[in-house]
């Protein structure tokens, strides 16, 4: 609820004025059948024209400000509700940029867009809905009581005795169809999913010819929904008649009470016709105030989701005094333990490892999935801390540089790489926003995306869409390269960045490393050994552990794991055979 | 309140589309559940008389009872109350009806709208398996998705809700019309003309409220475009220090959001106001002119009936205000209604193969003869119209593409003049780049798509003649992204023959090698997959698939090897399974190991839809062509 409230900043003044207009209302409403009765009762019934004349333009006004409040309800209430869904999503939306990679991998980034759109759509509703209604229901309810309470305490204990009845029913009922509700929905949820499935493996079940199984299976599923549903609506189902008849009970007892206090002279007939009129205000507000209760329970889930992002606080942060120069690319690691979940009671994902390496080296790894390649050099540019033991960049600790000046000496070019919505050279220029036209066209040389890029009709002002799905896996990751080269880093770190890539490009690139930047202190993770042959050292890794660290030939002569994988690729072109024409 | 949560804004032909739609939706509700129908539009009529009477008795009350009642006490006699307690129960009789018509005709709709739901998503998804494949690789699988979910949901909407509520409306429109025009007709008139006003009032607000959730849907667009490329590109924001540009752009989006959010809603949220204070004005305006009219007493209208008008005129705005409301959820279900049957009148996949897959057996003179139990030969029965006779062939694996021409649209081919053949247990590798048409072929010999010129033979015989669902189970098939379902592995693997025992099951894990992984999991076997197989790793999935396929013991084989770069160990595994299951069988591989590719009986080089070069490993390497530069890396100077 915190959350909510500090987000509230800024619309204030309109979150406070709906419920306020919503309350003023509430009052014409409540007036109008005070003079409607009046109208009735010394104008119609008594022939008083003038009478009329002047309720009449009472009312007119009533309406009037009615009209005014109303809309100052709804246009406020609108306000207030985007501004909180706003502020929410920036409040979520900013706090995500400070997120360290160890943040960003305890949420998904899928559940992470749920966050940002969904979720805060419902707390956007829910919250209008509170401050629309929240208000006017109970408020309503409460004015048209005491205003029946002035008229006939003794009828107006009636409408007492029906919301009483009522909301032990509410009470009662409503945790039983939500609960009835949330199984049919996972039950529903389940079987969209298994359409889902059907509809993406549709070659597999037409392969198998497994459509009559596929039907059959289908129509169990939709019949035990059919039925569970069933069940659940006959519940709810109840529920409208029961009202129904509190109102006509209410009604009936009104009319006879009613006339038995007229006859004995303490009522009018219009005071009865006022009375009416509240009846159906409070059993509607009711029935309001009901639903209003429903939506902030249903939100709650929401708002817990959205407060788990803005209050996740980032793991790494800038030390004080902080340097900002990155001296030259040698990086040290000392005794390197390092595990993801920071407790330190899980095991290590890499072993002390202990490792040196000279400014302008180029260094290969290489190894089988989960051996802790990717970790390894993920602590260089500090993408997550170490556990115990250091490791240092220049000479330096990591923890001691500004966050951003190391990053922007150490470039990654991460596995799982993506491209953002924008022409190409807007996509080279997250590396250096102000980088040339030429020095653009320069990057993407040594990349070996010239090739293809001038290919392309509007050459570097191809528009690349949402997910860089316009171009193919290889293309793609020569634009990624290209990119991380214009930061001009003092540590390049490629990470599986030319699977992709034929072989004949691959060496290209790595040719040009070793001409264009040879001051770059160079790490180049790959399956292929090919990749990694001509590095001037290569590390072996093995679950989490250094197994070997040498040139291509001492590796060959005295390395186990490498001699196999170098093995089982022999013949120059293997891997990815036919993805040579991706460009 | 309207909320209009999507563009309901439709263009000429759409519309008569959406129209025939509802006919047709009408139609088949009718069809259905005539009896059912029929007792809820007399129910509500029953209910909607019985409040009538209710309204009514409020005016009699006072004017019948309380009145003269009061007079009496005036005259010094004591008041009667027996005829008004007479009166309470005849009306308490009534509201009793009232109630119970109301409970069963809300009752029946629970079957009729529950029903009708089961109804289109069973006949959709019936119709949905027998659509060609082409149907689901030119749709998008969210858009077939919608059908299930938002379209059936806005059905229901309408049958459970809107339908209900607008018969109910109506009957109370018009009832409260009769009674109001027999009352007065000048002031019937009035009323009609505020009730005019209305409707106009809230067709603009409507319209400007629709106009801004236009807006409101293409800026929440944009910010969900936003948020999902940046949350899926975080870490390389991290990595490019680029999270202030990132903030940057997001507001931009994020306030255009918040503008039109606020007006749209505002629209929506005056809507209401409006329309209570109109019908306000309406009260005192008949007021004012029945006060007029009865005081000077032409009209022959009284104070009572004009206190009775009065009451009715409040319960006439309303109806028309639901049912107004109702419009847009019928305009949507329109729109649905017309997708979901377009779905069901999609042509299915069309089948004149009449060669069909049998059992067999040889009986003692050597000849085959149909078996009517399982037996390890499968024969193609083969009837032949002309001279009334039924031949049967064995089935061995033979396959034959001759001069074979397609395209997936008219007029832009993708493969062209393709011949070739594989004898029985033979192994024919595809190798080339990505669109060279190896996919296609593969399609083509299992009948996912027809071929347009050119023939198939499958042991000999065309395989148009063959029956679609013979012919794929004469194939076994294993696709490069393995598709699994939820369910557990067992009955996964159990996915390629229905009725295989659970020691077939697990002989046909240990041939693909998927035996030793899943007998480590902690259920073993009976590991429930979800998600398409998400807790399952890539290597796991594709000797799962391999297992299916090898259950099945097709004579012939399709083959996509994966590219996707899992670890070389388990790579190792992958493929000796896949080896398992090649041997003795034809095969079709699109290859991108070089294992396979090197111990293929043939293989075929695709350019562009074109088989350029063809012949052993070892012939082709003598070549020079093309294969020697995708298998050496090198660039070859022709």
């Amino acid at each position: 609820m915190k959350t909510i409230f500090k987000n509230v900043k800024g619309y204030w003044a309109a979150t406070i004025a709906t419920p306020l207009f919503m309350l003023l209302e509430v009052c014409t409403d409540m007036i109008i059948p005070l003079l409607m009765a009046s109208i009735v009762d010394k104008g119609v019934n008594a022939g008083d024209m003038h009478h009329i004349y002047v309720y009449g333009a009472y009312m007119l006004i009533a309406a009037l400000c009615g009209l005014f409040f109303g809309m100052m309800g709804g246009k406020y209430g609108a306000i207030a509700s985007a501004g909180l869904a706003k502020n929410l999503r920036s409040a979520e939306f900013k706090n995500v940029q400070t997120y360290s990679f160890a943040n960003i991998d305890k949420f998904s980034p899928s559940s992470l867009i749920t966050r940002l759109t969904t979720d805060v759509t419902n707390i956007q509703n829910a919250w209008q809905m509170l401050l629309r209604m929240g208000m006017r229901a109970p408020a309503s309810i409460i004015v048209a009581m005491v205003l029946s309470y002035r008229v006939s305490p003794q009828l107006a204990n009636i409408y007492l005795y029906a919301i009483i009845f009522l909301v032990i029913v509410m009470v009662i009922l409503m945790p039983i169809t939500a609960r009835m509700f949330n199984r049919v929905f996972k039950k529903y949820d389940a079987l969209n999913e298994s359409v889902e499935e059907n509809v993406s493996a549709i070659r597999v079940v037409k392969a198998y010819v497994r459509e009559d199984y596929e039907k059959k299976k289908f129509k169990n599923a939709s019949n035990d929904i059919y039925k569970t549903f069933l069940k659940v609506e006959k519940t709810i189902v109840m529920m409208m008649p029961l009202m129904t008849a509190v109102v006509y009970a209410c009604i009936l007892l009104l009319s006879w009470n009613g006339a038995r206090l007229i006859v004995g002279g303490s009522l009018t007939t219009g005071e009865l016709l006022q009375l009416l009129t509240y009846c159906m205000n409070i059993l509607m507000s009711l029935m309001m105030f009901a639903m209003v209760i429903m939506m902030i329970f249903m939100s709650q889930a929401s708002v817990k989701r959205i407060g788990e992002v803005i209050n996740e606080k980032p793991t790494i942060t800038d030390p004080e005094n902080p340097v900002m120069e990155v001296p030259n690319g040698q990086v040290d690691f000392d005794h390197v333990n390092f595990s993801y979940n920071n407790s330190g009671t899980g095991e290590y994902v890499l072993n002390d490892v202990d490792l040196h390496i000279k400014s302008g080296e180029t260094i290969g790894i290489i190894g089988g999935t989960g051996s802790a390649k990717s970790s390894l050099v993920s602590l260089i540019p500090r993408l997550y801390d170490v556990s115990t033991g250091d490791v240092k960049v220049g000479g330096i600790n990591v923890k001691k540089y500004d966050v951003k000046s190391l990053r922007d000496a150490v470039s990654v070019v991460l596995q799982n790489n993506v491209l953002f919505s924008g022409t190409i050279y807007d996509n080279l220029r997250w590396g250096d926003e102000n980088a040339t036209n030429e020095e653009c066209q320069r990057a993407a040389k040594l990349a070996c995306a010239d090739e293809f890029i001038d290919r392309f009709p509007d050459g570097y002002n191809t528009m690349i869409t949402q997910g860089g799905t316009n171009v193919s896996g290889g293309q793609r990751q020569r634009l990624c390269i290209a990119r991380a080269l214009l930061k001009k880093p003092k540590v390049l770190i490629l990470d599986d960045s030319t699977s992709a890539v034929d072989t004949n490009t691959d060496s290209n690139i790595r040719k040009a490393f070793r001409e264009e930047i040879p001051g770059t202190t160079k790490f180049i993770i790959a399956q292929r050994v090919s990749s990694v042959k001509d590095a001037d050292r290569i590390i072996v890794m093995d679950n989490g552990k250094i197994n070997g660290i040498g040139t291509h030939d001492e590796l060959l002569a005295n390395n186990e794991i490498y001699r196999d994988v170098y093995e089982s690729q022999t013949g120059a072109g293997n891997g990815d055979f036919d993805e040579k024409g991706d460009d | 309140m309207p909320r209009p949560n999507r563009s309901v804004k439709l263009n000429k032909e759409q519309k008569a589309k959406a129209k025939q739609a509802l006919k047709r939706l009408f139609k088949d509700l009718f069809t259905k559940y005539p009896v059912q129908l029929v007792s809820v539009v007399i129910l509500i009529l029953v209910s909607v008389l019985c409040n009538v009477q209710g309204t009514m008795f409020m005016q009699t009350l006072i004017d019948s009872y309380i009145t003269p009642m009061v007079k009496d006490v005036a005259a010094g006699q004591t008041a009667d109350f027996a005829p008004l307690l007479g009166a309470i129960r005849k009306v308490m009789a009534f509201y009793i009806l009232g109630i119970i018509a109301t409970y069963a005709y809300n009752y029946i709709m629970i079957y009729v709208s529950q029903g009708m739901q089961r109804y289109f998503r069973d006949t959709m998804f019936v119709h949905m398996q027998d659509l060609p494949i082409r149907y689901f690789d030119t749709h998008a699988h969210g858009d077939i998705m919608s059908l299930y979910t938002n379209d059936i949901d806005t059905l229901r909407q309408m049958i459970s809700q809107s339908i209900p509520q607008i018969i109910n409306s109506t009957i109370m429109v018009v009832s409260v019309l009769v009674s109001m025009l027999i009352l007065s007709i000048p002031l019937t008139i009035v009323t009609l003309a505020m009730v005019g006003v209305m409707l106009l009032a809230t067709g603009k607000l409507a319209g400007l409220s629709g106009k801004y959730f236009v807006k409101q849907q293409a800026a929440i667009a944009k910010v969900n475009g936003n948020v999902e490329e940046m949350m899926q590109g975080q870490k390389v924001v991290k990595v490019f220090n680029h999270e202030e540009e990132a903030i940057e752009d997001f507001e931009k989006l994020n306030e255009e959001l918040y503008q039109s959010a606020a007006k749209a809603n505002t629209y929506a949220n005056v809507l209401g106001p409006v329309n209570a204070q109109l019908g306000n004005t309406s009260y005192v305006l008949v007021t004012v002119i029945g006060g007029i009219m009865a005081l000077s007493g032409v009209t022959g209208l009284t104070l009572g009936k004009l206190a009775s008008f009065m009451t009715f005129n409040k319960s006439f705005s309303m109806p028309i205000n639901q049912v107004s409301q109702q419009l847009n959820f019928i305009i949507m279900a329109m729109a649905g209604a017309e997708r979901i049957y377009s779905l069901m009148d999609e042509k299915p996949e069309t089948d004149d193969g009449y060669v069909t897959l049998v059992n067999a057996e040889i009986d003692g003179d050597g000849q085959l003869k149909e078996a009517d139990h399982r037996t390890d030969i499968w024969a193609w029965k083969h009837y032949h119209k002309a001279d009334n006779t039924t031949t049967y062939q064995r089935l061995t694996g033979d396959m034959v593409l001759d001069d074979v021409n397609f395209g997936y649209v008219p007029n832009k081919e993708v493969l062209h003049h393709v011949s070739l053949y594989a004898n029985v247990g033979q192994k024919i590798a595809f190798v080339g780049a990505t669109g060279a048409g190896k996919t296609t072929i593969t399609n083509l010999l299992n009948r996912f798509y027809d071929v347009e010129d050119g023939r198939i033979r499958y042991d000999g015989i065309n395989i148009n003649k063959i029956k679609k669902a013979d012919l794929r189970r004469s194939l076994g098939i294993v696709l490069q992204d393995t598709h699994l379902f939820t369910g557990t592995i067992a009955e996964n693997i159990r996915y390629g023959r229905l009725d295989a025992t659970d020691d077939d099951v697990k002989a046909a894990a240990k041939l693909a090698n998927a035996d030793g992984f899943i007998r480590r999991l902690p259920q073993g076997y009976d590991t429930v997959i979800k998600g398409d197989g998400a807790n399952l790793s890539m290597g796991q999935r594709q000797l799962l698939a391999i297992a299916r396929a090898a259950i099945a013991d097709p004579p012939v084989l399709i083959l996509d090897e994966a590219t996707s770069s899992i670890d070389t160990r388990t790579e190792k595994i992958v493929q000796d399974g896949m080896d398992k299951l090649m041997s003795g069988r034809t095969t079709f591989v699109i290859a991108h190991r070089l294992s396979t590719i090197r111990n293929s009986d043939c293989i075929m080089v695709l350019d562009q839809g074109q088989i350029i070069e063809r012949g052993s490993h070892d012939e082709l390497m003598q070549q020079h062509g093309k294969y020697y530069q995708l298998y050496t890396g090198k660039i070859v100077n022709a």
